[in-house]
């Protein structure tokens, strides 16, 4: 080994702390751009192999009955390559140990096996097409439950209580995400799927030769919206609902959504950590390198070359970099992991394809080498150019002035150790911008993770203390008079009813169109109220319908301007109404109107498909109880757990990203905090050794170290909760689709816990550094100048 | 200055040694000093490098300790006292003047002097110290704004502006060209006159021996002579 290279790696040796610390900072960056990429282009890959291993189909339709020879005609439109028809319906289950009723959506099995949506056999069997009692059940229903094969239960189907016997547990692309009618959120424990033998449904719906439900799977080349519009015109005869994409398909929309969401978090957020990171990792290098000037003098005394020298600390940084960049790595590799398990868990893919993203890595490595390759460059170059001679005397003593801020502060009749921490802001502007925005930046970085907390808090609110404030919503299976309500007000326990009319409608304003719902809305309501973002309660015009502004946005609609609606249930008419009020709901989808007007537009009398109840706590077992006999009711919602299972999702991942960005955050601060901290060390040792000859004890002497960088952490702070507003704004931007949107709300706590905890680690880095104050010899601090 | 005055020992040093130990290898700086100081009393330690005059100033002065004998401030033993009770002695008692000033450059003169007057218990004001040593008009100035003498000046402003009991001065002119060490040594020398601060000079100019009432030479951590000066020049006569 050439006495170059072992200069290199013991000088490597005796700055390790500092190295490890540019390396943990850069490793940050890369970890967050190397990780989000390879979660997302894991789950990207195992969405794209599971729908096509399964034939996700591409179209599907719903409609109130339509003869079972339909699926002929509709394979017969251009474009479809496949189709298929099953029955589809929505049972109330009695499961044993649930007090509750949990609901079921039962989807019939072809006889010859199903062409598209296969399910996937996880446990036992599919159900014998000669038992009619036999049904299969969606692997994360039946496993809570713990139904395994041979098991029964009960449900109402169609008004009938029938005994079922499980088979087998099945996943299926279609059921990725598994959301109960009306519901917000997954609910594995309530709401699940079943499969039944085609026979053995259609007897149980009455629906012999017929079918009301259709999938289709597209050629390579067709033409999605011909296809719909020819499906929708072939069963616009039958009750059809409106057929969709895959874009309104519940489980993939969500999926899709929570995709995109984490693409935009890995094209959003990895640039910023590698900017910090890089901007910080240049910084600090060159200062590193900037203290080896004398060293860069001698070397060149010896005849070394320019372009040696810059190899040797190029080499030096370059292997700073590669630690980053393998830690960082290895960290994201690490995160991957937990993500795509995490979310492997939630979705339950039978499978994981894994991607790795090696675009990430190659771009990510690039980025670190580059990184530290030019904060090396930048100080080799400026020690480069001075002669030998004047390169291995220390620098000349800085040169300090009174400018008009000095003069300021002179009158406030400070003690000198304080002055001298003024002066050396004043003096190193730069420097002191870079330590500024270095801990700014993990303060921006940490209020907007926390802001994600907020953002959840906000919306759990605003959906279950402003707007819904019912105890249980009733699902009907058709549409009642108002009668209904009093029929729900005697059931026990009830202490208030309200109900609400719900239709499928499409919402249509020039070329664009949407399916969506209409709700209907009786005056007077207390329980399930229409809540803006802000908490106001929205009151209904006479006339005209009001909209949340992402339908409105979809739809390219304003104030003013008439909407088309499509019913598409019964009576299957099309209303034209003018928008009376767009109103901002992070998670509206849905068109309202005045019960009274749509009841006059409809030429019917009121009805209600929706019963929201107010329920006397105690009496909940009661309520359940009679629910599970009542044909009526297709379907409940109990919104205590609702919020229950809101919170638990969104707690589960959110906490491990938080924690995630926290680590970050923290080693940002730690990162450019201890390497400011060494700097000031390194530079003036001499001086603050000098004042402990003076007489200065170890504290007043640390003061001026860490009262310089504590002082600037304190300023950065206010600086790194805008940069923190910023960022989340961003990230409220990219995260937004059309389906949800964050609501923009950050608290005081988030601003104050992500101070604290970049305040303390500051702290602790600097303090750490203090500690070599006491090391200093002082005798020969002061003989030796540099 | 009166016999009397020099009778007091300021300092007394018995069979003092220092060993540094780097690694293996064992260095001894003081092999065994004994030495007292009495109050007022000037004294040039002398010898050449390496002959361990530095390392004697810095046990004086509380930065560092003997690592056999004992060093007493007056009553006080300072050989086994912990690193506060070093602090508070040196903050209370001694002033120093370096070979290369050891200024704080982000303050200015005045400054710099108020850095110890702000701490000490009973000290002039910067500007009276700055005064004795001829540098009021240069009181706002950085220390890069002032020529090495001029420094050295404020150094010693500094190190007087507590009233110490003791100034140790380590080669105080040794970074400076002989007009402009005569001027330190005047300021030196008037301190000690004036406010009868006992001053211990380390020089190897043996020129500079003639100002001071005793002289000590240091040779390999022994000491070889101590002596007074029969007649004592003043600064302006001696010349380097």
């Amino acid at each position: 080994m050439r006495a170059l290279e072992r200069k290199m790696l013991r000088d490597l040796r005796r700055i390790w702390a500092q190295a490890l610390a540019i390396a943990l900072v850069l490793g940050c960056g890369v970890m967050v751009l190397v990780g989000a990429q390879a979660t997302q282009a894991t789950l990207v890959a195992t969405q794209a192999a599971y729908y096509e291993r399964h034939r996700f189909a591409d179209i599907f339709a719903g409609a109130t009955r339509a003869p079972a020879d339909i699926v002929q005609a509709a394979r017969l439109i251009p474009g479809v390559a496949q189709a298929e028809g099953r029955i589809s319906f929505q049972a109330v289950l009695d499961i044993e140990g649930m007090a509750e009723p949990a609901t079921g959506r039962i989807l019939s099995l072809p006889a010859t096996g199903p062409e598209l949506n296969l399910p996937l056999l996880r446990v036992g069997r599919l159900p014998d097409p000669d038992h009619a009692d036999e049904v299969a059940l969606s692997e994360p229903f039946a496993e809570i439950h713990g139904l395994t094969p041979g098991a029964q239960f009960r449900g109402v189907l169609n008004g009938q209580l029938r005994e079922l016997t499980v088979t087998g547990w099945v996943l299926s692309p279609e059921f990725i995400y598994t959301m109960p009618p009306g519901a917000i959120m997954p609910d594995d424990r309530r709401h699940g799927v079943i499969w039944m033998n085609a026979a053995a449904a259609a007897a149980a719906m009455d629906m012999s030769g017929a079918v009301n439900d259709i999938a289709l799977r597209l050629t390579r080349d067709a033409d999605e919206r011909a296809v719909i519009a020819a499906l929708d015109q072939l069963l616009d005869p039958y009750g059809g609902t409106g057929a969709h994409g895959r874009d309104r398909q519940v489980s993939h929309a969500f999926l899709d959504g929570e995709l995109s969401q984490l693409g935009a978090m890995s094209t959003y957020l990895p640039p910023i950590f590698l900017i910090v990171a890089a901007f910080l990792v240049n910084m600090v290098l060159g200062r590193l390198i900037a203290l080896e000037r004398a060293q860069i003098g001698l070397m060149k005394a010896l005849g070394y070359g320019r372009r040696e020298i810059a190899g040797h600390y190029l080499m030096l940084a370059g292997l700073i970099g590669a630690l980053g960049v393998v830690l960082g790595w290895g960290f994201g590799w690490w995160i991957a992991q937990a993500m795509i398990g995490l979310y492997g868990d939630f979705f339950r893919f039978p499978f994981i394809i894994r991607d790795w993203g090696g675009q990430a890595l190659v771009v990510s490595a690039v980025l670190g080498m580059v990184t530290v390759a030019l904060g090396g460059l930048r100080a080799v170059w400026a020690s480069l150019k001075l002669p030998p001679a004047e390169a291995m005397q220390p620098p000349a003593p800085p040169r300090f002035s009174r400018g008009l801020a000095d003069r300021a502060l002179t009158r406030f009749r400070l003690r000198q150790t304080t002055m001298m921490i003024f002066r050396s802001i004043l003096r190193w502007p730069g420097r002191a911008a870079i330590t500024l925005f270095g801990v700014a930046a993990s303060v921006g970085v940490l209020v907007m993770s926390y802001f994600i907390f907020d953002a959840v808090e906000r919306l759990g609110d605003s959906v279950f203390q402003e707007a819904n404030r019912q105890h249980v919503t009733l699902m009907l299976s058709n549409p009642q008079t108002d009668r209904a309500l009093q029929d729900a007000r005697a059931l026990p326990g009830v202490l208030r009813s309200e109900g609400v009319y719900v239709a499928p409608v499409r919402a249509a304003h020039g070329h664009r169109d949407r399916l969506t719902a209409l709700q209907g809305h009786y005056p007077g309501v207390e329980l399930a109220r229409l809540v803006d973002d802000a908490g106001r309660v929205v009151t209904l015009p006479r006339d005209g319908v009001v909209l949340p502004e992402m339908l409105a946005r979809a739809l390219d609609i304003r104030v003013g301007q008439t909407l088309t609606l499509e019913m598409l249930s019964a009576p299957r008419i099309t209303l034209h109404l003018p928008v009376v009020e767009i109103i901002a709901q992070g998670m509206g989808q849905e068109a309202h109107i005045a019960a009274e007007a749509l009841f006059a537009a409809m030429d019917s009398a009121p009805q209600v498909n929706m019963i929201h109840l107010a329920v006397q706590s105690d009496r909940m077992a009661d309520l359940n109880a009679a629910i599970k006999t009542t044909p009526a009711v297709g379907g409940l919602l109990d919104w205590a757990e609702v919020r229950r299972q809101f919170d638990a999702t969104l707690s589960d991942n959110l906490l491990t990203m938080v924690g995630i960005y926290t680590l970050i955050g923290v080693l940002i601060a730690i990162g450019v905090v201890y390497n400011a901290a060494r700097i000031q060390l390194a530079e003036r040792s001499y001086e603050l050794a000098s004042l402990r000859v003076l007489g200065f004890s170890r504290a007043e002497v640390g003061y001026v170290l860490v009262g310089e960088i504590m002082l600037l952490t304190l300023i950065a702070i206010p600086l790194g909760w805008l940069l923190g507003y910023g960022l989340a704004q961003g990230l409220v931007d990219a995260m937004s689709t059309d389906m949800f949107q964050i609501p923009f709300h950050i608290t005081r706590r988030t601003f104050a816990l992500a101070a604290l905890a970049v305040f303390l680690a500051a702290l602790g880095s600097v303090l750490m550094v203090r500690r070599r104050l006491d090391r200093v010899d002082l005798a020969t601090a002061l003989k030796a100048r540099e | 200055m009166s016999g009397e005055a020099r009778s007091l020992p300021v300092f007394r040093a018995e069979n003092v040694t220092r060993v540094y130990r780097t690694g293996l290898v064992e260095v001894w700086a003081l092999r065994g000093v004994d030495l007292s100081l009495s109050e007022g009393e000037m004294v040039v330690l002398l010898g050449a490098s390496g002959s361990g005059k530095s390392t004697l100033v810095n046990i004086l002065g509380g930065l560092d300790l003997p690592s056999s004998g004992r060093v007493f401030f007056r009553d006080q033993d300072l050989s086994c006292a912990s690193d506060r009770q070093l602090t508070a002695f040196r903050r209370d008692h001694v002033g120093f003047v370096f070979q290369f000033y050891n200024l704080v450059p982000s303050l200015t003169a005045r400054e710099n002097i108020a850095l110890v007057t702000e701490i000490a218990r009973n000290p002039m004001t910067p500007e009276e110290a700055l005064e004795r040593v001829g540098l009021a008009h240069r009181m706002d100035h950085f220390p890069a704004e002032l020529s090495g003498g001029e420094q050295q000046r404020v150094a010693i402003a500094r190190a007087i502006a507590k009233r110490p009991d003791v100034l140790l001065c380590d080669e105080p002119t040794g970074a400076l060209d002989s007009k402009t060490g005569v001027q330190v040594l005047e300021a030196l020398y008037e301190v000690n006159r004036d406010l009868g601060t006992a001053t211990v000079l380390i020089t190897h100019n043996a020129g500079i021996q003639r100002i001071a009432h005793r002289v000590v030479v240091l040779a390999d951590g022994r000491i070889t002579k101590d002596e007074a000066n029969a007649a004592r020049v003043l600064p302006s006569e001696v010349s380097w």
